[in-house]
């Protein structure tokens, strides 16, 4: 008796901790897709009757033993990219994922342009021997006279 | 002068950007779906609830599919325009009842008019999931080959079916069935 008992409760323990662990990739992927009612919202985080629904589909799907990359594809083929709040790297979006660096490029070429052009007009031509010792010369008068 | 070209360059490139931001739609998704295969549905209908109605029974012809429910405002805004096109005998239009509750749809039907020939019953909205539906009404044009060629979220005017259903379908009836 006490067997059965204890088989029993293992395999309760099993499915809970099954159920847990459904969960927790439900979850994890109910963050990666968008809500298309309330735009700027996870399914996860939306009321939406259509959020709901794929919640539940998102669910069932895993418990059927599907990827979550399965299940991203599912979405996908429906609503399309905008559905994935990471948007993939493709060429219609190279200049999403690469326009900011891009724009740091641009940035930091055109900081190294001014700089130099800075630094060569300060440069300037470099005075003479001739002039160098005129210098000195004003200097050392201007110390010795008071 | 010449140092303020630069800023006020980015400065009208930026409000480029955002005019043409404004005047986007972010509720007009592009759908995936357009010239994809409709995705093969056999639902209960919503007035014979022991037949059925599905893709296979509409194969061969151009035809319309449009996504409504009772407790849906703007399908009733659209309603009269469905109408209109049913009297006009565009194409059959087939209803998908979307997640309503199969007497509050009749009644409705019943009280402002039934402009579709045939209306499925998704109660739990899985048929609607598979089309994409995510902003009730929406409208699918099917072509005789049942492929998808125009879908429209929200609502259908009397300007989008002159200008865009009547010639789209016209053309589509045109076309061959297999090939």
């Amino acid at each position: 008796m006490a067997k059965w008992i204890a088989a029993v409760l293992m395999s309760l323990a099993l499915c809970a901790h099954a159920d847990e662990d459904l969960d927790k990739r439900a979850a994890a992927l109910e963050e990666e897709l968008r809500c298309l009612v309330c735009q700027n919202q996870t399914i996860a985080d939306s009321h939406a009757g259509l959020a709901a629904d794929l919640r539940r589909e998102v669910r069932e799907q895993l418990a059927q033993g599907k990827s979550e990359q399965e299940v991203l594809d599912f979405m996908v083929q429906r609503y399309g990219d905008f559905v994935l709040y990471r948007p993939p790297v493709k060429r219609t979006t190279w200049l999403l994922w690469f326009g900011p660096l891009l724009l740091l490029v641009a940035g930091a070429a055109l900081l190294v342009l001014r700089l130099r052009a800075g630094r060569s007009r300060a440069a300037g031509p470099q005075p003479s021997e001739e002039e160098l010792q005129r210098a000195r010369a004003l200097l050392d008068n201007d110390k010795e006279q008071p | 002068m010449k140092r303020f070209i630069l800023p006020l360059g980015v400065f009208v490139a930026l409000l480029g950007f955002l005019w043409v931001g404004l005047r986007l739609n972010p509720r007009e998704v592009p759908s995936p779906l357009i010239d994809k295969p409709a995705p093969a549905f056999a639902l209960a209908q919503l007035h014979l609830p022991e037949r059925q109605i599905g893709t296979r029974d509409m194969a061969g012809q151009v035809w319309i599919l449009n996504v409504w429910a009772s407790w849906c405002v703007a399908c009733r805004q659209e309603h009269p325009v469905l109408m209109e096109m049913a009297r006009m005998k565009l194409a059959p239009i087939v209803g998908l009842n979307y997640k309503d509750a199969r007497d509050e749809g009749i009644a409705n039907l019943q009280r402002a008019g039934d402009p579709y020939v045939v209306s499925a019953f998704d109660q739990d909205g899985r048929v609607g999931i598979d089309y994409g539906v995510y902003g009730v009404p929406e409208t699918f044009v099917i072509d005789k080959r049942g492929v998808i060629r125009y879908k429209q979220i929200g609502i259908l005017t009397p300007e989008i079916v002159t200008g865009t259903l009547v010639p789209l379908i016209a053309k589509l009836n045109q076309e061959g069935g297999n090939g």
